[in-house]
């Protein structure tokens, strides 16, 4: 049995898809649909799945998210529909369930945050509004767990005995004759393509072309229906959308008046103003944003995750000791042991150490997330992203991406259209990760030592110029159309709940893992392949002889222009591609020199100044790291645009590169 | 007196009269409830003077003043 969970964005239809389903969930494609969604096994029902669909306000075809939704249910063939709305604000979240009733499938209200009106002295006649809306309404609190074991009951009860909603009808007047027109002329269309001809005729009126194609219906009955809709447009004097609108917000006005009494401004409402009067406050609003966000960066990278990242580092440093001396006991083939100790465990510990970073900063921005303040983020900082075409929402991520690009990629998931979603990934890599600031100290230190802050700030500052040029060109050819419209509810402000941002960080970290070991390992077996073996698969003893040299003299000619005609330099570079932090160690181990000291070798493979600066923008445009790349493919769900986005960023990176050397070439 | 939304000040409510535009825009405006005689009150405007923060039907929405331009209001004294 299949059951879809449905409703508007911040009404707590993930807390609720938490409370249903546990920590028993997976993303996947449903059977028959091209759909991500997240599916999970209903509590104490092995064979019943939940899908957890995204939060819309309307089944109107304008972005992704609404299609998916009414793609789900014509074609996924849910037994039953759960509808979450938040009770406090019960009028706009009708509107959708309005909607959904038309499809003609079992279905169940859920009216969450009963708790919340009830509190604020509200109430909502239960038997009353069933009658009017002619389906089963169930008050609970998704948060509090309270009044779930009776929705699971009637949910299933509903969609066992296939019972419809007793009521699709919400109109009168002349767009009711309108609307039951075009019905009666769709009948058998919508029975050959499998759905109500309510919702049909519905979908007719408002204009939904996929659905009309879907029906196959002739010029003459499109002509036929066309007529009968400009008559009702003629007749109410407004037109089909607006009349539509109408229609369903006169229903639930009047179901509302006979049911509801509403609560006085709440608590929770107060609050938030109170709350919003601080956060987005003229003057406040930006300092505490930097402040924030510079706190939980401070924390992330400085405090918790770097220790935990230390501790596991120092786990994976053990783990590959004791495998290790077993190997060389076992006196297993030197190549194998190479493989195993330098290539897997080095490789896929490397990344592996990333992983507690991520988890921490995805703790902190489910919390920023859950508690409503990210919508803010959005609206404060809406005006300045429109500069570059795209909208508020897109701003975290990005900011995200001055850690880590790979937690940055997969925290687009939040942002409502493709074309923005996919322009902020292509662009987070510009906004200089965190893995990058091994190699500017280690440059810095060698050659500006005067100067060290200033470089490092005029680098950020050059990644995100770049970034924004390579947004405005995106937006101007690849991504022209426009940007959805930035239209956004400001939810109240509440505590978020434990169990979703746990969740969360399990999600994430899964996901993470996942990739280490398939990606990444394959990604990190080749380095190791090449950086091994000579041409004739002889294992090298010099690393000048290896195939990574070899790639590296191979390249030295293109970066020549640059002033990095040196092949270790070359190499170096490669090997950045499996982790950034690895230009510098590959450097000091093709230079021979340790760590420290490489400061003072550095002079012999950078003559001047000018090769330094051209080295350091290089460094700061080129592709990103495979972890990234993968979360890039991921996320895009396409292997095109990530090799694309890898060989554009060195194409722009040499580019700039070659402007940097020759400018200041011009000055020495 | 009828203002489009963008003219009002904050503090200053009124009634929808029509709304204008279209495709998307239109049609998302109208689904979250924005559709004549809605009472409208403006309540914020974002620090560097764009979006505005709306109140209707009970909650918080916000909306560029570029789109507000297409909701036109009786403004209520």
């Amino acid at each position: 049995m299949v059951l879809a969970l449905v409703g508007n964005q911040n009404c707590g239809k993930t807390t609720l898809f938490n409370q249903l389903t546990g920590s028993n969930q997976h993303v996947g494609n449903f059977p028959g649909v091209t759909v991500d969604s997240k599916q999970g096994t209903l509590r104490g029902h092995k064979d019943c799945t939940v899908v957890d669909l995204p939060g819309i306000y309307s089944l109107r075809p304008y972005s992704a998210e609404e299609n998916v939704t009414r793609d789900f249910i014509i074609d996924g063939k849910p037994d039953a529909i759960i509808n979450i709305l938040d009770a406090t604000n019960i009028e706009r979240n009708l509107y959708l369930t309005l909607q959904l009733s038309e499809m003609g499938i079992p279905m169940v209200l859920a009216l969450n945050m009963m708790d919340e009106v009830r509190n604020n002295g509200g109430t909502i006649d239960i038997p009353e509004f069933e009658k009017a809306v002619g389906m089963p309404v169930i008050p609970i609190s998704a948060a509090k767990n309270e009044g779930i074991e009776e929705l699971i009951t009637r949910a299933i009860d509903t969609a066992e005995n296939i019972v419809k909603p007793k009521r699709m009808d919400f109109c009168h007047g002349a767009i009711h004759r309108c609307i039951h027109a075009v019905r009666h002329l769709i009948e058998d269309h919508a029975e050959k393509a499998g759905m109500s001809d309510r919702f049909a005729a519905a979908k007719i009126v408002e204009g939904d072309t996929p659905i009309i194609d879907r029906l196959k219906l002739n010029q003459n009955e499109l002509e036929l229906m066309e007529h009968s809709i400009v008559e009702m447009e003629t007749e109410l004097g407004m037109d089909r959308n607006a009349a539509l609108a109408d229609m369903r917000y006169s229903f639930i006005e009047q179901l509302c008046e006979k049911t509801v009494v509403k609560c006085k401004e709440s608590k929770e409402h107060l609050r938030s103003v109170k709350i919003d009067s601080i956060m987005t406050n003229k003057y406040l609003a930006l300092p505490l944003f930097i402040l924030i966000m510079l706190v939980i960066f401070w924390l992330t990278f400085g405090v918790i995750g770097s220790f935990l990242s230390d501790l596991l580092e120092q786990g994976i440093d053990a783990l590959t000791g004791v495998v290790d001396t077993a190997l060389t006991d076992y006196g297993i083939n030197p190549v194998v042991h190479s493989l195993v100790i330098d290539g897997i465990f080095a490789g896929v510990g490397a990344v592996l150490s990333f992983l507690p970073l991520i988890v921490v900063l995805f703790f902190f921005l489910s919390i920023l997330e859950d508690s409503g303040y990210m919508a803010r983020v959005a609206f404060v900082m809406d005006k300045l992203l429109r500069k570059i075409g795209l909208s508020g929402k897109s701003f975290v991520p990005m900011i995200i991406g001055f850690g880590c690009s790979v937690p940055a990629i997969m925290a687009t998931r939040t942002l409502p259209s493709k074309r923005d979603r996919t322009m902020t990934i292509l662009l987070t890599p510009f906004m200089s990760c965190s893995a990058k600031i091994p190699i500017y100290a280690v440059f810095t230190a060698a050659f500006f030592t005067e100067y060290q802050p200033l470089v490092m700030i005029g680098l950020y500052l050059l990644g995100m110029i770049v970034g924004v040029l390579f947004a405005v060109i995106l937006g101007k050819t690849k991504f022209k159309g426009k940007p959805v419209p930035f239209v956004m509810e400001l939810p109240n402000y509440r505590f978020p709940s434990p169990k979703s941002v746990l969740l969360l960080m399990w999600d994430k970290a899964k996901d993470f893992i996942t990739r280490a070991f398939t990606v990444i390992f394959v990604a990190t077996v080749i380095i190791w392949f090449l950086q091994t073996f000579d041409t004739r698969l002889n294992v090298v003893s010099d690393s000048a002889d290896s195939l990574l040299a070899l790639l590296g003299k191979v390249l030295a000619p293109v970066f020549a222009p640059l002033g990095l005609g040196d092949w270790r330099i070359t190499t170096s570079l490669i090997t950045g591609f499996s982790a950034k932090e690895a230009v510098v160690s590959t450097m000091s181990v093709l230079t021979g020199t340790g760590m420290a000291e490489l400061s003072t070798t550095l002079p012999s493979l950078f003559p001047n100044i000018a090769c330094v600066v051209s080295f350091l923008c290089f460094t700061l445009l080129y592709t990103p790291c495979v972890a990234a790349v993968a979360a890039i493919k991921r996320e895009l769900n396409s292997g095109v645009y990530a090799a694309a986005i890898s060989v554009m960023q060195c194409l722009i990176a040499w580019l700039v590169s070659l402007g940097a050397y020759h400018l200041v070439l011009l000055f020495i | 007196m009828t203002k489009t939304l963008d003219l009002l000040k904050v503090g200053q409510g009124g009634v929808v009269t029509a709304v204008g535009g279209d495709g998307a825009l239109r049609c998302h405006l109208l689904d979250m409830g924005i559709i004549p005689r809605t009472k409208i009150e403006v309540r914020k405007v974002a620090p560097m003077g764009d979006p505005i923060e709306l109140h209707l039907r009970g909650y918080e929405l916000t909306i560029r003043l570029e789109d507000a331009k297409q909701i036109t209001v009786e403004v209520e004294e």
